[in-house]
């Protein structure tokens, strides 16, 4: 197995998720599209990780999934909040910071 | 080693075109299953990589946990269940061009830095006792940065989903 094989699909990856991020308004599936992109990270750092034949990615693609689920939670509370006071969760609609 | 490129190129393959499915569909519900199919892939792919500790807690975190979340905030914030057009933005295609020039310019750097670099095939296997290790000694202090990010965002997120 080639070391690129992998880097190139995370890579991939990492663009859905960016193009997911530009294109969507809905705050849910912007959040699913950062999970993408947090996943393309992890995939390169256990690709290297096997490449150098040491433990230091693995070790931080664990933190990395912890920080994720930290930032899915408090990404869905937010969302919850928004929805709550704007009865929206559309991100157009959120333009208030708008100079 | 040729079984193994071909356990790659169909997981790779299916896994493309689930991301591409999240991105695209139009139902939030089907973009949440889509993403367990690129979620168990990339966990497929850590076990092609010899990481099966990273493996299984990604199917534990993100398939048990975060996608239950993430079902949940569909569910509590009733965007429509069902097909939905008002998913995506105005400039939707914008991104369209912002993603392959990334990609080309990745795709550009990463053919100059590896190349045709193979991954060692008889190295010494990480265990997980390695990983332990390595989080109870080196990276202790990362871990406890981690901790009270996850105490902090838990507090965080009942204050902000609380009623009054």
């Amino acid at each position: 197995m080639l070391v690129n094989q992998f880097l190139f699909l995370a890579a991939l990856l990492f663009c859905i998720g960016v193009y997911g991020v530009i294109a969507r308004k809905n705050a849910v599936l912007v959040l699913m599209s950062i999970e993408l992109i947090l996943n393309a990270v992890n995939l390169n750092f256990v690709a290297f990780a096997l490449r150098n034949g040491n433990a230091d990615g693995h070790t931080f693609a664990l933190y990395i999934i912890a920080i994720a689920a930290a930032e899915v939670g408090v990404g869905l509370g937010l969302v919850l909040l928004i929805f709550r006071n704007r009865r929206t969760i559309s991100l157009d609609d959120l333009s208030e910071m708008k100079g | 080693m040729v079984a193994q490129n071909i356990g790659f190129a169909i997981i790779a393959t299916i896994m493309v075109i689930a991301a591409i499915r999240v991105v695209t569909t139009s139902n939030v519900v089907h973009a949440a299953l889509w993403l367990v199919v690129v979620l168990a892939g990339v966990a497929a792919q850590y076990i092609l990589l010899a990481a099966e500790f990273v493996a299984v807690t990604q199917v534990l975190v993100y398939i048990g946990a975060v996608m239950v979340l993430f079902l949940f905030g569909t569910m509590l914030t009733r965007s429509r269940i069902g097909v939905n057009s008002g998913l995506n933005n105005r400039y939707s295609n914008l991104g369209i061009p912002v993603a392959m020039v990334l990609f080309a310019a990745m795709s550009l750097a990463l053919a100059d830095s590896f190349g045709t670099e193979k991954l060692p095939s008889d190295g010494s296997l990480v265990t997980t006792q390695q990983i332990s290790d390595q989080i109870f000694g080196r990276y202790l202090l990362p871990f406890w940065a981690l901790s009270f990010v996850l105490l902090a965002a838990v507090i965080g997120a009942i204050v902000l989903a609380r009623k009054d």
